[in-house]
């Protein structure tokens, strides 16, 4: 995102923020998620595919609402009405292309219109059948579950994606041999897809806020929230959107503070960190053991500064239209163990993982008694991080990143349990207590960043490389 | 009411921060920035904390080169090793001035003719360590260098080495430069005081006006050279100041049959259509410090046309009148001049007819070295 994308996202956000007091406020804010979707999809190399996609989310999203909601709610009247804003957002941006704006709010120009409209005949007419069906069974919800993580796959594994972009390529009768997995980028999907999944899953175990078709979208689509999270949960989400009592000024005030905070870590912080930061680019350039460290404390702190940034300028423009985001950063690096460093960083995506993958599977594993606590913990830990570190790519890289963070947070449980039995039976003197906690910010630090090695480098060799400068063993 | 904040929303008067605000932003605007660009310019994390470059800032590709072309001569020079207080005191310190061959396109800095020389540990008579450093600058003109050899002045050369070749002289190149026409005041000055024989107000210059000199005027400046002390920081780590590519076009070998050089046939380039002025008031500008001229090799090519041109800059006729008018003045204005035109063999050129190999940068190296240890021999005031 450029310094133009947020300064237009202000602008937006705080007309929004002053209009929607006045009414309307779903819809202007469907209305705006929706093309702000559009226009922040990147340009692709694949013809059409930056209308094609955002249009796909939106009907993905309609898709996972009436998979996820009851009958009656399907056919109210609002229901049908919403579907037919959102029918009109599409074909409003397929008409672009025939007034001269057709890069207003897409990257490339729409495909032609007819096109346009037999996709959505055919795929609302779906849904529309879809919606005939008194209740979803859970093993169908499951399905639509695998389905948006089958889609996760094909995006973040390299192999998959220059498949679809080939098929793609096929289809739009493009040059299949210049695909490329980096064709596809689809933008927010990662954190969309965590939504939808948050909210399949939920109706699954019956615990499912009832929510609009429209809600359900603007939760999904949020604008501040999309590239870069934080992922809320809908129950929250529906709480804030009710235009709240708090006055605009306020909310100029508050949001604003928050904007500058995080305009400066991204743009200015983060952006000049990244001149120096590791890289994959840097890995056979490095010369010294000092000059590695360099460029790993950099790295370590660009990723920070990036991230917090944007989540900081997310809770700042969702400020303006008085919604809340959740935090996503609490001070990450200060903390003590590696436990509470994942407590207080990407708080939003580990309290997921938690939720859906972490805690159901101790209880299945410990349910079934066939593990030792030690062995649950190493299935749970190692299992979750690497799922995190997947979340990233599929490679190799981000594998090690997830086992070097279970690896560590099993240790440090262990190493915890183990200690804390023994020195509980001694009285430590509390001039010691300023050295143990600096002494555990600095090894958990030091941790993190010696992870941040195998997640920013793609290739093994290149990370042990990187390990050996970093330890003074490169001959 | 308090806040999630903390922030007394009853303290907060959003007219009064915005005007606070206008306040701060006007002062740094209009009185802080104009009064001291000057000294920030001057401000450099180099050779102090990081390692100072051996060649002047220039790169179109940062991210790679971890360098970057900027206008700044106080900021360019902040960053060269030339301005270290350190080093031996006695050093006898030798500043090489010339283009992008004498910079080093293509070559690691110790590959370049100055890296080389460095690297033969010269000593005076006297014993003292030559020092040598490369002020070249990767544009064609000799006004550049005039500026850049001024600028070079306040770090205290003991001699001046100049490479030139006849593409750095023909008058209309003289502005084109960037980091020439964005230095309007230091060239205007320049030419008005040495009365050099160009225009101090062509057209070609960027003239600054009062706005420029605002924190609004000056962002791009600023940004250049914050950027330019954090890629210091790669620069000290990696060593590297320049992309280097795995493969580059070869310097043309087979030549078109135009026997023109930019307007001129042959019999049509008077003197006076080149920039020999600026040569001649080098000594002048120099105030004593002597300077070795030195023409520079060029690729002879053997390829096709090659009785008609000797490479893609050069046809014959032209080449030969300007290397005829160069011994001339040299003789007529008692220059310290070596013609080596034709030093180095066609094969030890890479990706243009004036970059050398760094083979071919050793065969210059020797023969520069000679006629720069010929000279302290030739001339004892010139070791004094």
């Amino acid at each position: 995102m450029t310094v133009q994308d947020v300064l237009v996202l202000i602008g937006l956000s705080l007309f929004l923020g002053w209009v929607t007091r006045k009414g309307q406020r779903q819809n202007l804010l469907l209305l705006a998620s929706s093309l702000v979707f559009y226009w922040m999809q990147p340009s692709l190399p694949l013809r059409y595919l930056s209308f094609w996609l955002p249009t796909a989310t939106l009907l993905l999203v309609i898709l996972s609402w009436v998979c996820t909601s009851s009958y009656q709610q399907r056919w109210e009247r609002e229901t049908i009405q919403t579907a037919g804003f959102v029918t009109l957002i599409i074909l409003l941006v397929g008409l672009t292309r025939y007034v001269g704006l057709g890069n207003l709010f897409t990257a490339l120009y729409p495909p032609r219109l007819h096109r346009v409209m037999i996709v959505l005949v055919f795929t609302l007419g779906m849904i529309g059948i879809l919606s005939r069906k008194e209740t979803f069974s859970n093993a169908a919800l499951w399905g639509l579950f695998s389905f948006f993580l089958l889609l996760f796959v094909i995006l973040k594994t390299p192999y998959f994606a220059q498949l679809a972009s080939r098929m793609w390529r096929s289809v739009v009768d493009q040059a299949p041999a210049l695909a490329s997995a980096e064709d596809i980028k689809w933008l927010g999907f990662s954190y969309l897809a965590f939504r939808i999944l948050h909210t399949i899953r939920d109706r699954i175990k019956d615990r499912l806020p009832v929510s609009s078709l429209k809600e359900y979208l603007i939760y999904i689509l949020f604008f501040p929230a999309i590239s870069a999270g934080p992922i809320d949960r809908i129950d929250h989400f529906l709480r804030e959107l009710p235009e709240g009592q708090s006055p605009f000024k306020k909310d100029i005030i508050l949001g604003g503070r928050r904007l500058i905070i995080g305009l400066f870590k991204k743009f200015v912080v983060a952006d000049t960190l990244s001149m120096i930061a590791l890289g994959p680019e840097k890995v056979s350039q490095i010369q010294s053991t000092g000059g590695a460290w360099i460029l790993l404390y950099a790295f370590t702190l660009q990723i920070f500064f990036d991230f917090s940034g944007y989540t900081d300028m997310a809770i700042g423009l969702a400020r303006f239209m008085n919604i809340s985001l959740p935090e996503n950063f609490n001070k990450p690096y200060r903390r003590q163990n590696l436990t509470q460093f994942w407590n207080n960083w990407h708080m939003t995506l580990t309290k997921w993982i938690r939720s859906y993958f972490f805690y159901p599977l101790t209880r299945a594993l410990r349910s079934k008694g066939a593990f030792s606590v030690f062995g649950v913990l190493l299935i749970t830990q190692i299992s979750t991080m690497v799922l995190i570190g997947i979340w990233h790519g599929v490679s190799m890289g981000f594998v090690i990143w997830g086992l070097w963070h279970g690896i560590g947070l099993l240790v440090q449980n262990r190493w915890s349990t183990f200690f804390k039995n023994r020195l509980s039976k001694y009285e430590l003197p509390s001039m010691l207590d300023p050295f143990l906690s600096g002494m555990g910010t600095f090894l958990t630090f030091h941790y993190v960043a010696l992870g941040w090695v195998w997640f920013v480098t793609p290739h093994l060799s290149q990370g042990w490389e990187v390990m050996k400068w970093l330890l003074g063993v490169v001959s | 009411m308090a806040t999630g904040g903390g922030l007394m929303m009853s303290d907060v008067k959003v007219w009064r921060l915005l005007l606070k605000t206008m306040i701060l932003f006007a002062v740094f605007n209009f009185i802080l920035t104009p009064l001291l660009m000057d000294e920030v310019e001057k401000v450099s994390i180099y050779n102090k904390f990081i390692p100072g470059r051996l060649r002047l800032p220039f790169g179109e590709d940062p991210d790679r080169s971890y360098n970057l072309s900027l206008f700044s001569l106080d900021a360019s020079f902040a960053s060269h090793v030339v301005s270290d207080p350190g080093g031996p005191s006695d050093a006898y310190r030798v500043f090489v001035f010339g283009d992008s061959s004498l910079w080093g396109t293509l070559l690691r800095p110790e590959e370049t003719l100055v890296g080389q020389l460095n690297a033969l540990d010269l000593e005076t008579e006297n014993g003292s360590p030559i020092r040598f450093f490369n002020l070249g600058y990767p544009t064609l003109s000799l006004t550049k260098d005039l500026m850049l050899l001024e600028k070079g002045l306040e770090y205290e050369p003991d001699l001046i080495v100049w490479l030139v070749t006849l593409e750095s002289f023909p008058r209309h190149k003289q502005y084109t430069s960037p980091i020439v026409s964005h230095n309007y005041r230091a060239v205007r000055e320049l030419i008005l005081e040495y009365d050099l024989d160009l225009d101090p107000d062509h057209e070609d210059f960027i003239k600054p006006g009062y706005w420029d000199s605002t924190l609004i005027g000056q962002r791009r400046n600023l940004a250049d050279i914050f950027r330019l002390q954090v890629y210091g920081i790669m620069w000290g780590i990696t060593r590297i100041d320049q992309y280097y590519p795995d493969s580059y076009e070869p310097a043309q070998r087979d030549l078109d049959p135009d026997p023109s050089f930019y307007q001129w046939e042959e019999g049509e380039m008077e003197t006076n259509d080149l920039a020999y002025s600026t040569l001649e008031k080098a000594d002048q500008v120099a105030g004593g410090v002597p300077i070795l001229i030195v023409n520079e090799p060029i690729l002879i090519s053997r390829g096709a046309n090659s009785d008609i041109r000797y490479n893609f800059y050069y046809p014959i006729w032209a080449y030969d009148q300007y290397r005829s008018d160069m011994q001339k003045l040299s003789i007529q204005l008692d220059w310290n001049y070596v013609d080596l035109w034709d030093l180095v063999p066609e094969e030890e050129f890479t990706n243009s007819a004036i970059h050398l190999t760094p083979r071919g940068e050793t065969i210059l190296a020797e023969r520069v070295s000679e006629a720069i240890m010929s000279l302290l021999v030739s001339s004892p005031s010139v070791e004094e």
